[in-house]
C-alpha cells in the first residue's frame, strides 16, 4: 500500500520529495480556486434546476426554469439589448483603437504622453465613469446637450428614451476600452518585422498597399484576440447600466437598457428568483463559450500566422 | 513601419497630430468635466452656457458637503483600500507559491490541475454570481471583510501570469541555490521573486486596479456601511436623486484619483500587464 503511494509520487526519494513540495506549493491557490470558483460553477447547474427564493427551501423543478426562458419576453428583450450593445460597442472600440494604435506607432514626438492619455480611462472605475458620463448626457445642462443644441438636440433625454438609452451605455464602454485595445494593438504592431516593409517599398508599394498587404495580415492574430476579448467583455456589461439608469428607471424605461447580466442580477437579488436567474446565468455562460468556439473556428480560415508561412 | 520622423512629410505629421489630439481631448474631457463640476457652487450647476472653469470655485465647501451627505465616505475609501491591499497581498502569496510549484516541480496530476485552473479563466464571473453569493451566505460571511478579501485572494489569471514569468528564469540559477542547501521556499524568496520584479509589479498594478474598481461582487455580498466600498458609496449617492451633481462629481473624483496617481507613477507596469495577459481579471 505505502509502496504504491511512494511509486505514485515518483521513482526516487528525491523526486518524491520534490513532488510533495510541488503539491504543497500549489495547494493553497488550487484549493482556494476550486472552492470559491470551481464549486460555484457546479452549484450553478444545481440552482438552475430548482425553484429557489429567499424564503422557501429550494424545490427541484427540472428544466422548468429553462422552459420559462423561452416564453419570457423580458428575457428575449435582455438578449436583444445585449446583442444591440455588442453591435454598438465592438466595431467602434476596435476601429478607434486600431486607428489610434497605427498613428501612435508612427515616430511622432510626445506619443508616450498621448498613449498615457488614451489609456487613462482604462484605470478609472466604471462606476465613477458612468456617473460622470450620466452628467455629460444630461438633457440641456450636460456638455453633450450644449454641443448638440444648435442641431435642436439639446433637450434629448438620452437615458430615458428607450430607443436611445443604449447609446450612452455604449459610449462609456467604448471610452473605457479603446486604451486597452490600443495597448494590445501596439504590442502586435511591434512584432511586425521591418524587413517586410522594406521589401514592400522595393516592390513599389504605396502607403495604402503596405497597410493592406503587410500591416493588416500581419496584425490579424492580434485583431482576432482583441475581437474575442471585446465581445466577451461586452457580454458582461453591468456597471454602466446599473449606474446610468439609477436616476431614471433602473434598467431603462420598459427594460430598454437591461442587458443579460443586469437582468440576471435583478431577477436574483431584487426578485429573489435564484433558480430562474441561474438559468439565465447558464445561458450567458453558454453563449460566451459558443462565441469563443465559433471565433476559434473562423480564426483558422483567415488569421495569418507567421509560422504557417514555411 | 517608418524609421524616423523625417520620413513623414510635415502636412502628414500635422494631420496625425490633429487626429490624435482631437481623440485625446475626448478621452480627457470627462476628467476635466468631473473636476470642474466637483468645484462648482450649486448655483453654477445649471448656468448656461456651460463653464469649464467655475466662476467661484468652492472645492473645500463641496468636500465638506459631501461628508454631510455621506458621512461614511472616508470609511468607504478606507474599506476599498483594505480590500484592495488584502486581495493583492493574498494573490501575491498564493499565486507566487502556486506558480512556482507548477513551473518547477513534477508531481502526479500536475498538468490536469493546471488545465483545470486555466479553465476557470473562461468562466465569466457573472455566470457564477448567484452560487457565489449562496456560498458566501452559507459560510456566514455576508457583510464581512472575509467575503470581500478571501475569495479575491486566489486567481487563475495571476497564476498563469507568474508561472510564465518564473519559467523565463534560467534553471541553473535556482539549482545553484538548491545545491547550497536552500529549501524551495528560500529559493523562491531569495532568487525567483527578486528576479521577477517586473512581472510581479505588472501583476500587482492590474490586481490593485481591478480590486479598487470592483462593483458587482461587493454589491451582492455587502450591504452595511461597515464593509461598504467606495464604488458602492458612489452608486448610493447617484441613486439618491437629490444628490446635486457637484457632490456626485466630488465623490467620483475621490474614487478616481488614487488609481490615476498610481497609473501615472507606474504606467509602464500597467501597460506591460495588459500586453502580457491580454485578459483582465
Amino acid at each position: 500500500m505505502t509502496t504504491a503511494i511512494l511509486n505514485w509520487l515518483g521513482p526516487t526519494p528525491l523526486s518524491r520529495r520534490k513532488a510533495l513540495w510541488g503539491m504543497a506549493l500549489v495547494a493553497p491557490n488550487v484549493l482556494g480556486l476550486m472552492f470559491f470558483f470551481g464549486l460555484p460553477v457546479l452549484m450553478a447547474f444545481g440552482t438552475s434546476f430548482n425553484e429557489w427564493n429567499a424564503i422557501k427551501p429550494p424545490r427541484f423543478v427540472g428544466l422548468d426554469n429553462f422552459e420559462r426562458l423561452l416564453y419570457e419576453d423580458s428575457f428575449e428583450q435582455a438578449l436583444t439589448n445585449t446583442f444591440k450593445l455588442i453591435a454598438l460597442v465592438v466595431p467602434a472600440e476596435i476601429l478607434l483603437a486600431l486607428g489610434v494604435a497605427l498613428l501612435l506607432n508612427l515616430p511622432l514626438r510626445g506619443r508616450g504622453v498621448l498613449r498615457a492619455l488614451y489609456f487613462l480611462p482604462v484605470v478609472t472605475s466604471t462606476v465613477a465613469a458612468s456617473v460622470v458620463w450620466t452628467g455629460i448626457f444630461q438633457p440641456r445642462y450636460g456638455i453633450l446637450s450644449q454641443v448638440l443644441e444648435p442641431f435642436g438636440l439639446g433637450e434629448t433625454k438620452w437615458l430615458v428614451e428607450p430607443g436611445l438609452v443604449l447609446i450612452p451605455v455604449a459610449v462609456v464602454a467604448v471610452w473605457q476600452r479603446v486604451g486597452f485595445d490600443m495597448v494590445i494593438f501596439l504590442a502586435g504592431l511591434q512584432t511586425i518585422p521591418g524587413v517586410l516593409y522594406e521589401a514592400a517599398l522595393i516592390d513599389g508599394a504605396g502607403r495604402w498597399q503596405r497597410f493592406r498587404h503587410v500591416t493588416l495580415p500581419m496584425l490579424s492574430p492580434t485583431t482576432f484576440l482583441v475581437v474575442v476579448l471585446a465581445v466577451i467583455n461586452s457580454f458582461q456589461i453591468f456597471d454602466q447600466v446599473y449606474v446610468m439608469t439609477l436616476r431614471t428607471v433602473p434598467g431603462g424605461v420598459g427594460g430598454s437598457a437591461t442587458t443579460l447580466t443586469y437582468y440576471l442580477y435583478r431577477r436574483a437579488f431584487t426578485n429573489s428568483e435564484f433558480g430562474y436567474a441561474s438559468a439565465v446565468a447558464l445561458v450567458l455562460f453558454a453563449i460566451i463559450l459558443l462565441v469563443t468556439v465559433f471565433q476559434l473556428r473562423i480564426q483558422r480560415r483567415w488569421v495569418y500566422y507567421e509560422s504557417e508561412e514555411g | 513601419m517608418l524609421t524616423s520622423s523625417r520620413d513623414l512629410t510635415v502636412p502628414i505629421q500635422i494631420l496625425c497630430y490633429a487626429i490624435l489630439l482631437a481623440g485625446a481631448v475626448v478621452m480627457i474631457m470627462p476628467f476635466v468635466w468631473m473636476t470642474s463640476t466637483a468645484c462648482k457652487p450649486d448655483i453654477e450647476l445649471n448656468k448656461l452656457p456651460v463653464r469649464w472653469v467655475p466662476d467661484n470655485p468652492v472645492c473645500g465647501d463641496n468636500l465638506d458637503k459631501l461628508y454631510d451627505t455621506s458621512p461614511n465616505f472616508n470609511r468607504y475609501l478606507l474599506n476599498s483600500a483594505i480590500v484592495t491591499i488584502g486581495r493583492t497581498l493574498g494573490q501575491l502569496v498564493t499565486c507566487s507559491l502556486a506558480a512556482y510549484g507548477f513551473a518547477r516541480f513534477q508531481f502526479p496530476g500536475r498538468n490536469v490541475i493546471f488545465a483545470l485552473c486555466l479553465g476557470l479563466l473562461m468562466v465569466p464571473f457573472q455566470a457564477i454570481l448567484i452560487p457565489e453569493y449562496i456560498l458566501i451566505r452559507e459560510l456566514g460571511w455576508l457583510d464581512s471583510f472575509r467575503a470581500l478579501i478571501i475569495p479575491g485572494s486566489f486567481s487563475a489569471f495571476a497564476l498563469f501570469l507568474l508561472r510564465q514569468a518564473f519559467l523565463q528564469i534560467p534553471l541553473e540559477i535556482e539549482e545553484a541555490a538548491t545545491i547550497d542547501g536552500a529549501n524551495p521556499l528560500r529559493v523562491l524568496w531569495h532568487v525567483t521573486l527578486p528576479m521577477s520584479v517586473p512581472a510581479l509589479a505588472a501583476f500587482a498594478v492590474i490586481t490593485v486596479q481591478a480590486a479598487w474598481n470592483d462593483f458587482l461582487y461587493p454589491l451582492v455580498v455587502s450591504s452595511t456601511p461597515d464593509t461598504r466600498v467606495v464604488t458602492i458609496g458612489i452608486a448610493l449617492l447617484q441613486g439618491e436623486r437629490r444628490t446635486p451633481w457637484n457632490l456626485l462629481m466630488m465623490g467620483s473624483f475621490l474614487a478616481t484619483v488614487p488609481m490615476m496617481v498610481l497609473f501615472l507613477m507606474l504606467q509602464r507596469y500597467f501597460i506591460a500587464g495588459i500586453s502580457m495577459g491580454g485578459v483582465k481579471r
